[in-house]
């Protein structure tokens, strides 16, 4: 078990983590989500030891690590699959590991046959693949057989077939009851690797939920309705209408309506009622991926506009403005003079992880959809592609 | 205590899996025993020519080990890639997380990097001294006259202590590029001209060095150093535990 107790680590003015509560129980993947730069590594090097806190404190089992009797036995970590000497072979570099834990050299032929290096165990690192890499990083640290396990970003430059198999590795560590926590900024992946999720943006907590909670918390159904672009009075009648029978409406940056709490008939018999046409009105459900980067794009936006650190609070699920009972829209807010784009529009019709980002990389990235341009998140530019391809249609 | 035998295993698995070991030693002793056996050789054929202060004081030993001046630079190189190819890699973290213990993970691995180079350094001391003073013919001297067998095993502590040396800086700036580019001007120039500018001397033979030179040398006839072989030797273990000190206090103090 991991606990960190109010931990905050500050380089200079910058603060990298701050305030950070948390624990990692055995027996579970407890995905550790945030985007690049959110204090995820920092974090972990700090968990280990290497990086002394400012503030606050984290433990392994109780103890500080660098009082911990046999660390190498009871913790084993992959913090940087190219932090090795390239001019040692993969077995060598696993053998300095093993001596340096006391563990018998004949381990690491175990691990490296589980990794599946064995063949390449006697040439020299510089030559091996970001995949081969990683892989021998999780040889690293499954080393010691140890109890507690860490991986930063264990499936970056994996292929498919690897990053399935790094999912049914931490999926069965943690059913051998150790206590595993992975970090990624891909959503997806630990939607489906971990049990529990713990989200930080800009080193603060964000989310600690299992990941059943936050699956139902945040992908909730919605439905997305157009009036005539030409009217937009009507939209504005069709908002009071909706608003009125109880449903939750948030305006999309294209001019579309978003509704949350009202079926798909009982929208189309209010517009009927208010005498609105429809251009359309389909069914969604939100992805993971963008309940994630609604959470995580405040703590990026906030990041260039430092006077708004107030307003970073945990978002509550049921976010939206209009309902009588929902007050200020929660969650996220609205970046001043930037009011038409205040959260990347997603399509979350994808179940694929992978064919996410695949899609959306080769395209150059185009302005911006949005008339207010100035999106502030990089996050968003493949989200908006995405957008733009499922929605050709219209 | 257990930790320590550990660590000590595991540092000499590191040094001698990487090729760097085996070119940096192999230049010090290669670079130096050809070089002192050149100028040993070119001094015999000179002799006659050379002014008669040089040929009174004439220090047979001392001019076998010419080559050191060019032979220390591949022993820096090697003491400071032991120890910072663990930054420059980034396995610092990857050792660090497995031995928490910081200052038994940098004396072990300095003890390992330490010995290997005593026994290259030793090895390249005698054979410059026995190649050397073959060349030097007539003017040679033998292992058995006095001074000389001090001399001689001064050469390989002096060429050990400047690899430890450059493990402490090494362990200090954390770079080896940066290292490197101090070191290396440092030994090979600037001390050399500190110490001939009359200005400068004094406190330039106190530099690790030209302290150092002291133990290597038999005849001192026209030196007013103030410390005598082994005071000479001295003040560079001095330098030499500063250095050390130096980096542990940074692993010590810094993040990973």
């Amino acid at each position: 078990m991991i606990e960190a107790v109010g931990l905050t680590k500050r380089y200079g003015a910058k603060t990298a983590v701050h305030n950070l509560s948390f624990q990692v129980r055995p027996g579970a993947v407890t995905g550790f989500l945030g985007p690049n730069g959110s204090g995820k590594s920092t974090t972990m090097r700090m968990i280990l030891g290497l990086d002394q806190p400012t503030a606050g404190h984290v433990t392994i089992d109780g103890h500080p690590f660098r009082n911990l009797p046999n660390a190498p036995r009871k913790v084993g970590a992959l913090l940087d699959a190219k932090a090795v000497h390239g001019g040692r072979s993969a077995r060598m570099h696993l053998l300095s590991l093993a001596q340096l834990g006391g563990i018998p050299a004949r381990r690491v032929d175990e691990v490296l046959g589980v990794v599946g290096l064995q063949d390449v165990a006697r040439r020299r690192s510089k030559g091996f693949s970001l995949g081969m890499g990683q892989r021998l990083g999780i040889a690293a640290a499954l080393l010691g057989d140890p109890q507690v396990l860490l991986f930063d970003e264990p499936v970056n430059g994996l292929d498919p077939e690897g990053i399935l198999w790094v999912r049914n590795l931490m999926k069965q560590l943690a059913a051998e009851g150790r206590t595993v926590f992975v970090s990624s900024h891909l959503m997806s992946e630990m939607a489906l690797t971990a049990d529990h999720l713990i989200v930080i943006g800009r080193g603060q907590l964000m989310a600690d939920m299992s990941v059943k909670d936050f699956i139902s918390a945040n992908s909730a159904d919605f439905a997305r309705v157009r009036t005539p672009e030409t009217e937009p009075e009507s939209r504005e009648k069709l908002t009071a209408a909706l608003v009125e029978a109880g449903g939750q409406v948030l305006a999309e940056p294209d001019g579309g309506l978003r509704v949350t709490g009202l079926p798909l008939p009982r929208i189309s018999d209010l517009a009927h009622g208010a005498d609105v046409r429809l251009w359309e009105l389909s069914p969604h459900q939100a992805s993971l991926e963008e309940a994630y980067m609604r959470m995580t794009q405040g703590a990026v936006d906030y990041r260039s506009t430092a006077d708004q650190v107030a307003a970073l609070a945990p978002p509550p699920p049921g976010h939206g403005y209009g309902h009588p009972g929902a007050g200020a829209p929660q969650g996220w807010a609205p970046p001043q003079g930037n009011p038409g784009n205040p959260y990347p529009v997603l399509p979350g019709e994808q179940p694929n992880p992978y064919a996410q980002p695949q899609a959306a990389a080769p395209r150059p990235p185009q302005a911006a959809p949005q008339p207010p341009a100035a999106a502030p998140a990089p996050a968003s530019a493949p989200a908006d592609l995405t957008k733009r391809d499922s929605e050709d249609a219209r | 205590m257990a930790v320590v035998g550990q660590v000590l295993q595991s540092e000499w698995t590191k040094i001698k899996s990487v090729r760097s070991t085996v070119w940096t030693l192999g230049l010090a002793l290669v670079v130096t025993v050809a070089l002192g056996a050149l100028i040993s050789a070119f001094t015999r054929s000179n002799f006659k020519e050379m002014p008669l202060s040089e040929r009174v004081n004439f220090d047979p030993t001392f001019t076998s080990f010419a080559g050191m001046g060019l032979g220390q630079l591949a022993m820096i190189v090697f003491g400071v890639l032991v120890v910072s190819n663990e930054y420059s890699t980034g396995m610092i973290r990857t050792s660090l997380a497995a031995v928490p213990q910081r200052a038994t993970f940098l004396f072990s691995k300095i003890t390992v990097a330490t010995f290997t180079a005593f026994v290259i350094a030793m090895v390249t001391s005698f054979v410059s001294f026995f190649v050397g003073q073959a060349m030097l013919g007539s003017h040679r001297t033998s292992i058995g006259d006095a001074h000389v067998l001090r001399a001689v095993i001064g050469g390989g502590l002096y060429m050990t202590l400047i690899a430890v040396f450059s493990m402490g800086v090494a362990a200090m700036l954390r770079s080896p590029m940066l290292s490197l580019g101090i070191l290396m001007p440092f030994f090979f120039i600037i001390s050399s001209i500190l110490g001939a500018v009359k200005a400068t001397k004094k406190v330039a033979q106190y530099l690790p060095d030209q302290a150092g030179h002291k133990v290597m040398q038999v005849v001192t006839v026209g030196d007013d150093a103030p410390y005598g072989p082994w005071g000479g030797f001295a003040i560079m273990v001095l330098w030499v535990v500063v250095a050390l000190a130096g980096g542990y206090a940074v692993l010590k103090r810094h993040d990973a």
